[in-house]
């Protein structure tokens, strides 16, 4: 057991765990944000993507032990009113289909987004390619990521 | 003030018995009577009749009778119901997920709650229409009472009921609050219900109302359930189906802090825990030692082999499933034969969100509380009444989202897990199945072989067609009961299998396997399977003739005319005939499935060192009837080319000494956005019944790409899934095609 302070969505907290335990089990189950999903625990499918200092990262290969003085940030913490342009673009493209995976793939994109404000289409499939969406919105995914790109 | 009125849909436990096994559903369901209180009842609205409340500010609530899991039923069911009361989409809402089946059940299934077959809106077509045209003719009649005038004299516009000889309006807010609802709404007939020249909402593209909650993460999954007081469950299940534990080594998981208590079952293990990593934790380190059964000799590659041997072995007639015309005859006078054999192999369903559920189990043990995403509320209500030898109305069933369905969440198989622990340990359990459990307990398309062959006349008519599908049954595993019932004919295994071809003697017939593999349906159920080997075969049948492959399906069309506009309808989209880039091909693939005329066209190239085929572009044209949401059908389809690729080229369940090979994602691999080609759709509305929408593409994908292959090989591709091995392997054989 050890206890680790960090930030989440700009909060100061304080958690209690096995060293080793998943980031995404300290979110979801600890913190009770479940916007972020548990798909794979294996790095193999983005469904539970957030940000750590600001760039993408698989919360279930990260570890509470390694999560001292960083700051999180998960699909609740995107936007204040879920009105982040990615956001707007999603509910325009009607994206989601079982929206499972979504949460994971708008933090992907809100990355790609921070680092390269007008990607081009072949660096929009680079960038979400370890994404998976089974229900198969890949294409609307696409159309949102350009739709935020044009309307920000 | 209104008690909800007694429903005029009168429960029937037997038809709905016949129904839910229709479905291939193994599980007592005892007593249906008031599974719960009338949910339309639970909003502060004034309740008419079970299915909508409304409010004196206009707001209007529906009944949800179908799960939600991305299909958007949801919606096109409130759609539907909103357009016959005459209501003002803007003011319409609906409620929770229903779990009474006495009152919501679809009658496709005969009245259980299930959302499978992409039947929601087929099925609750008339039953929601007529629902809401009495709920409009009520508010009618309690404002003709109210104003003394004929009821004949008054029309509704979007929630008003109006009078225009003496222009009087009443809001049906208005007329809510004064009307008082009789134990039966007035009956309508399915004459008066709307045409569809009236439609003002049906066939709009609507937006959905569950897409707001899943951009911010708010949508609830079974996955986020919170209980008070609850532990952490999961379960490691015997690598082999059916094998139960022998013994159990407690010491292995010793070290893992938190573990509340081991929990052996009939074929699992269960560990609860005060935390979900301390609980996978001691899946990991958990050391158990199964018995033996009989599908530990199992293995799918030498029993595919046997399956096609089997096929090709005529002298078994099999079972016959169509038998119209005289095909011996037909095939003794044929001038010409053709001749194949095709495969398909096992297929997980890969949902993204792995197999969870949340139990609370009373003290007394003859109670207990659900929380879970699943499409039959009906099953899992019955199977933990049977489970814990209680009555229906002693479950208590709280449906989430589905994070992915496509018939994975059809079976209660979770079930009995979740209970046993919740009992062992008195609290409720959160029990969340790794994905690699998942994938070790997956619940698989079938495998199958098939033998095809076609008689062509002197004129080069196609007189005959045999199919011989050999295959285990997905219902003898599911609900054996179902299989006598169908005198040994699998509706799901074989569904998909007749063909929407014009050919005068038929013979279609099906050779059970019996191995014990663990089966249900799979997006696009038997069609997934027999119109692969269909499709790339009538494609075969064209090669022979010399036909072109569209111009012979219009052919063998002729007197249908929704598959002639479907199939030109695509192949105009396609540039069916033009000339291609360089390595490039299209295919093309046609067929009816789930009522929906579909066909496909796919361009694909390949690289011949490598062996990978990559599509490019796809297009389908569809006629599904009455397109309630026009945008979610072509959502829907774009999933299905997604879905149907992934199948085709990549997806495949091997199994080795009973069982699963495979073990998360890195080795059962789905279609990723790289994989995706440029999609268009072309939804053909027509003034029929709509047709189911969730899989209708997806089986004409295989066969498309198979097609496609030909065109760019001139090799036939008759096993699906073409991974690249297999691809690598026909292009060295150099025998007959
Ligand atoms: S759950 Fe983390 S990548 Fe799949
Ligand atoms: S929307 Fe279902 S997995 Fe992406």
């Amino acid at each position: 057991m050890m206890t680790v302070d960090f930030k989440i969505n700009g909060k100061s907290v304080s958690i209690s765990a096995e060293p080793d335990t998943p980031l995404l089990w300290v979110i979801r189950e600890h913190l009770k944000l479940t916007g972020t999903k548990y798909g794979c625990g294996a790095g193999m499918c983005g469904a539970c993507t957030v940000h750590i200092n600001g760039r993408s990262a698989r919360s279930c290969r990260a570890q509470l032990q390694d999560m001292a003085g960083k700051s999180v940030t998960t699909i609740e913490g995107l936007s204040a009113a879920s009105d982040h342009p990615l956001q707007k673009a999603w509910i325009a493209e009607q994206t989601p289909q079982c929206g499972y995976c979504q949460s994971g793939q708008i933090m992907q994109a809100a990355d790609l987004l921070q680092k390269n404000p007008h990607p081009t289409r072949d660096e929009i499939v680079r960038h979400m390619d370890g994404n998976i969406c089974r229900c198969g919105t890949y294409p609307r995914i696409v159309r949102a990521i350009e739709r935020a790109v044009k309307e920000g | 003030m209104n008690a909800p009125a007694k429903s005029p849909l009168a429960p029937s436990r037997r038809g709905f018995l016949a129904g839910a096994a229709s479905l291939g559903f193994a599980f007592t369901l005892g007593d249906l009577g008031g599974v719960a209180t009338a949910q339309a009842a639970e909003t502060s609205g004034h309740a008419i009749g079970y299915w909508v409340t409304i409010n004196a500010d206009g707001g209007i609530q529906i009944a949800m009778p179908a799960a939600e899991m991305g299909q958007g039923s949801s919606t096109g069911l409130a759609m539907v119901f909103a357009e016959e009361l005459d209501a003002d989409w803007p003011k319409v809402s609906t409620l929770d997920i229903a779990t009474r089946a006495d009152i919501y059940g679809n009658p496709a299934f005969g009245g259980a709650l299930i959302t499978v077959g992409s039947k929601s809106i087929q099925g609750y077509w008339d039953k929601v229409r007529l629902q809401a045209a009495s709920v409009r003719r009520l508010l009618m009649q309690a404002a003709a009472a109210q104003w003394s005038v004929p009821l004949a004299e008054l029309t509704t516009e979007p929630s008003v009921v109006v009078h225009a000889a003496s222009v009087r309006r009443l809001t049906y807010g208005e007329i809510a609050a004064f009307a008082v609802v009789p134990a039966e709404l007035p009956a309508v007939q399915k004459s008066e219900l709307k045409p569809m020249s009236a439609y003002r909402i049906i066939g709009k593209p609507v937006a959905r109302r569950d897409i707001p909650l899943k951009v911010d993460g708010s949508a609830k999954f079974g996955m986020d359930v919170q209980v008070p007081g609850m532990a952490y469950g999961t379960i490691l299940r015997s690598p082999v189906e059916g094998a139960s534990p022998k013994k159990v080594d407690e010491a292995s998981v010793a070290a893992v802090p938190g573990i509340i208590k081991i929990v052996p079952m009939k074929d699992a293990v269960g560990i609860v825990a005060e935390t979900i990593e301390a609980a996978f934790a001691a899946r990991s380190a958990l050391q158990v030692e199964w018995g033996a059964v009989d599908f530990h000799g199992y293995a799918s590659e030498p029993a595919l082999v046997q399956f096609v041997e089997r096929a090709k072995k005529t002298s078994e007639a099999g079972l016959p499933y169509v038998k119209t015309g005289d095909s011996d005859t037909a095939f003794t006078k044929a001038a010409k034969i053709v001749t194949a054999e095709y495969t398909t192999d096992y297929l997980y369903h890969a949902q993204m969100e792995p197999i969870n559920i949340t139990a609370s189990v009373n003290a007394e043990g003859d109670g207990a509380e659900i929380w879970m995403g699943t499409q039959s509320q009906s099953a899992i209500i019955g199977a933990a009444a049977a489970i814990l030898k209680t009555k229906p109305e002693k479950i208590t069933l709280h449906p989430h989202f589905l994070g992915g369905g496509f018939g994975r969440r059809s079976a209660p198989d979770m079930v009995p897990y979740a209970l046993g622990m919740s009992k062992a340990v008195q609290r409720p359990v959160k029990v969340i199945w790794t994905r690699e459990q998942d994938v070790k307990a997956a619940k698989m398309r079938p495998m199958t072989a098939h033998r095809l062959e076609a008689a062509v006349d002197e004129q080069g008519n196609v007189t005959g067609w045999r199919h011989r599908i050999v295959a285990e049954s997905v219902v003898a595993y599911s609900a054996p009961e179902r299989l006598a019932q169908a005198k040994g004919l699998d509706p799901l295994t074989l569904e998909g299998a007749k063909i929407d071809y014009e050919i005068a003697n038929q013979t279609i017939s099906y050779l059970r396997e019996i191995r014990g593999a663990p089966l249900s349906a799979w997006r696009g159920i038997g069609a997934g399977h027999n119109k692969f080997a269909i499709e790339g075969f009538a494609d075969e049948v064209a090669t022979a003739l010399t036909v072109d492959p569209v111009a012979f399906r219009l052919q063998l069309c002729k007197s249908n005319p929704r598959a002639t506009k479907v199939i030109k309808t695509v192949a105009e989209m396609a540039g069916w005939g033009d000339a291609r880039p360089a390595e490039r091909a299209v295919g093309f693939a046609f067929g009816k499935v789930v009522d929906t005329w579909t066909a496909a066209v796919i361009e694909i190239s390949l690289d011949r060192e490598t062996g990978e085929i990559r599509a490019h572009r796809a297009w389908v044209a569809l006629d599904p009837g009455i397109a309630v949401n026009p945008d979610s059908i072509v959502a829907q389809t774009e999933g299905n080319v997604v879905f149907g690729l992934s199948q085709v080229l990549k997806e495949r369940v091997t199994i080795s000494d009973g069982s699963v090979d495979q073990t998360n994602l890195f080795d059962y691999r789905v279609a990723r956005m790289s994989d995706t080609p440029e999609i268009h759709v072309t939804v053909i509305p027509t003034n029929n019944p709509p047709s189911g929408m969730g899989e209708a593409a997806l089986p004409l994908i295989g066969p498309a790409v198979a097609n496609a292959m030909y065109v760019l090989t001139k090799k036939r591709f008759r096993n699906m899934p073409l991974i690249p091995q297999r691809v690598k392997a026909t292009l060295k054989d150099n025998g007959s095609v």
